[in-house]
């Protein structure tokens, strides 16, 4: 039987996918694609509890969390191709115009 | 009637302020005249006050709350009684004719606006300082009137010996504050107000060694703002200011602070006579302290600073013996007639191109004589010669003296009449009449310009009668402090009268006759007690060696082993550690993002560790 426990332990190992990647990735594009992960990660962790408590408002809470991440991912791919068009590149150790 | 408290209040703070905007621009006529058009404003609505008060009683407002924090409730409140409605009318009286006056006297000067922004503000603070209704407002007034002192004793900043000056009267004054501050603190302490009603409503019901306290440190401050030994040694230097400053603050009102706060603060005093009498002590060794300076004085202004002294003694004696209104009338006549004196100095000063030296005068009656007349009639009211302003509050107190047994007191203040009138007629022979001794060093002296000398009038007219308004006077006044009355027998009192009219006239006499056949002879000033007396007693210096510089030792001390060595040491080391951190913390700032996320996770990670930390302690 899959229980609470198995969601979480999932929602745990996507979630340190996400944040490996988020440090490990120096392309724009793969980084988008791990905090993706991490925000669905998330989302999993929200619905899990919602139905085991019996409580919509995790489930309310992760279509929210979808609707604001398709419209950031909106924004940022938008960005993205633009900064590709003038840089032709997407690498993050490109971006270093604020070094202190 | 409200309106004309306010008026009178603060015409004088709209004059400051207005010409203060032209202060750093050169001459403007019109600052001088629109500050006098103000100042004079406030007179008369003290004027109205006056009558007011005499036919309505005292008048108390609250404009507004102004310290309001715990237990602790100061209004922004004043009172026009009848002891701060005489106060008011001899300070905006004095101030007004001291305005005009110097319209003539600073016009050459090229600070002529600033000079006029610091004089109104000094009638501002001397306002608050009579009008307040407690302690607090009183202290207000009290640092105010310290702070204009200062401004205008170093009027003339560029030099060197007056910017000296005004720091040692600042200074001095400091001293004598922290007692003031101390009174306050412990009035506040035992009755829980400062309201002069409420703190004098309790007084009687404090232990007697707090009131004791309380009146002791009160009179420290007196002492300092009034010039009592052994704070006196900065009046004589204050001198170094304009000498409209010296005749309006250092002569007729701020000096007379302390009187002033004696008197108010009377219901207290009357509790612990013998502090009084320690009070009238003081005075009266004052009294004949510096009028024994003024008798070997060759400066002009400083022999009519030493008197100054030596009549505060005189009002101090009165006011601690508790004859409240006579200290009052005194310190009134007194203001009219010194500031006559001062401002007399002044058109003298001006005549002979700023020469102080009375050795170098002489023979002035001839080239300035309204001046001459007016210092006569100043210097004939100060010995107090019937029937001159002087004779009626003097005498009086020589009598009150003498009404309390104080047989020592009283010869004191007897002998010090017999000086006063020396050393005053020694300056008006020495400067008007005797040698021309100034024509040696090429001067032509000319008198003031017409408006100045009218300007003098009034004052002189006071000197000559405000002796006869003594009993209206103390109808008036003794309506709000005690009374006091004299049980001397009339005949007695008559002696008493002849006698200190006697040694004034003598003192008189002996001054005209001796200088008249031109002075003393030069071996006089050989003589030890001649050094000593031009020497001030040597009480400067023995400020100088024993107080001033082993303070300088101490301060270099300081300054160089601890406060470099050990305070600035530790507080650069702060600094560069900062400065070392920062150095090397500004490498996490590469600007790359995938850092920048790293640093993020690890402090993520961090909270979360303190989270789980502070939920496994609850």
């Amino acid at each position: 039987m899959i229980g609470l426990t198995h969601y979480l332990v999932l929602t745990g190992i996507l979630f340190s996918i996400g944040l490996v990647g988020v440090m490990r990735r120096t392309n724009l594009l793969m980084l988008f694609f791990s905090t993706e992960i991490l925000l669905n990660a998330v989302n999993i962790g929200f619905v899990a509890v919602s139905k085991f408590y019996g409580d919509l408002s995790g489930q309310m809470f992760a279509f929210f969390i979808i609707a604001v991440a398709a419209s950031e991912v909106a924004v940022g791919l938008g960005l993205l191709i633009l900064w590709y068009k003038r840089n032709g590149s997407v690498d993050l150790n490109s971006l270093q115009m604020m070094k202190g | 009637m409200e309106n004309y408290l306010y008026t009178a209040l603060f015409s004088p703070l709209v004059s400051s302020l207005f010409v203060a905007v032209f202060a750093a621009r050169p001459k403007m006529l019109f600052t001088g005249i629109v500050a006098s058009l103000l100042i004079a404003v406030s007179m008369i609505c003290s004027f109205v006050l006056l009558i007011d008060v005499n036919t309505y009683g005292p008048l108390h407002v609250t404009m507004m709350d102004w310290i309001a924090a715990g237990n602790l409730e100061i209004p922004f409140g004043f009172v026009v009684d009848e002891v701060s409605v005489i106060m008011m009318v001899t300070v905006t009286l004095v101030s007004t004719i001291v305005h005009i006056y110097s319209i003539g006297y600073m016009d050459h000067d090229k600070s002529f606006n600033r000079f006029f922004s610091y004089l109104s503000a000094f009638v501002f603070s001397m306002m608050i300082l009579v009008m307040s209704d407690n302690f607090v407002g009183l202290f207000i007034g009290w640092e105010g009137v310290g702070l204009c002192s200062w401004l205008l004793i170093g009027f003339w900043y560029h030099k060197h010996s007056a910017s000296w000056a005004a720091n040692e009267a600042f200074i001095m004054n400091r001293i004598a504050d922290l007692g003031m501050l101390m009174g306050l603190f412990l009035i506040y302490w035992n009755v829980g107000s400062f309201q002069y009603d409420d703190v004098f409503a309790a007084a009687p019901e404090l232990p007697v060694s707090i009131v004791v306290t309380i009146g002791i440190f009160l009179f420290i401050g007196a002492m300092g703002k009034s010039a009592q030994f052994p704070l006196h040694t900065w009046l004589a230097d204050a001198m170094e200011g304009p000498t409209p400053v010296s005749a309006l603050i250092h002569a007729a009102t701020m000096v007379t602070a302390g009187v002033y706060l004696v008197i108010r603060a009377g219901e207290l005093y009357s509790l612990i006579p013998h502090v009084g009498f320690a009070i009238a002590s003081l005075g009266a060794f004052v009294a004949v302290f510096a009028a024994s300076m003024a008798l070997v004085n060759n400066d002009l202004k400083r022999i009519i600073a030493y008197s100054t002294l030596s009549q505060l003694g005189y009002m101090f004696v009165a006011a601690g013996l508790g004859a409240y209104w006579i200290a009052l009338f005194h310190l009134m006549t007194h203001a009219f007639f010194k500031s006559l004196l001062f401002l007399g100095a002044g058109n003298v000063m001006h005549a002979m191109h700023d020469e102080l030296n009375i050795k170098k005068m002489g023979g002035l009656y001839g080239s300035m004589k309204a001046t001459a007349i007016l210092m006569s009639v100043a210097s004939v009211a100060l010995a107090g010669i019937y029937p001159f302003a002087g004779f009626f509050s003097k005498d009086k107190i020589l009598e009150v003296a003498f009404n309390e047994g104080a047989y020592g007191l009283w010869l004191a203040l007897f002998i010090g009449a017999g000086l006063t009138a020396f050393y005053s007629f020694r300056l008006v022979m020495l400067v008007f009449f005797g040698e021309k001794e100034h024509v040696k060093y090429g001067i032509h002296p000319h008198d003031a310009q017409p408006f100045v000398i009218y300007a003098l009038l009034p004052l002189g007219l006071l000197a000559i009668v405000a002796g006869f308004f003594e009993p209206m006077f103390e109808a008036f006044v003794t309506r709000l402090v005690s009374e006091y009355h004299i049980h001397i027998p009339h005949a007695t009192e008559y002696l008493l009268i002849a006698a200190t009219l006697g040694i004034a006239l003598s003192g008189i006499g002996f001054a005209v006759y001796k200088y008249k056949r031109g002075g003393f002879s030069k071996s006089l000033e050989d003589k030890a007690c001649y050094r000593l007396l031009s020497n001030q007693y040597y009480i400067p210096k023995v400020y100088e060696y024993y107080i001033m510089r082993p303070f300088t030792v101490l301060s270099k001390f300081v300054w160089q082993k601890i406060d470099m060595k050990v305070v600035d040491f530790t507080v650069d080391i702060i600094a560069k550690c900062i400065y070392a951190s920062g150095q090397e913390a500004r490498k996490i700032q590469s600007g790359n993002l995938s850092d920048m996320l790293r640093w993020m996770i690890v402090g993520m990670l961090v909270l979360l560790a303190f989270a789980i930390v502070y939920s496994a302690m609850m």
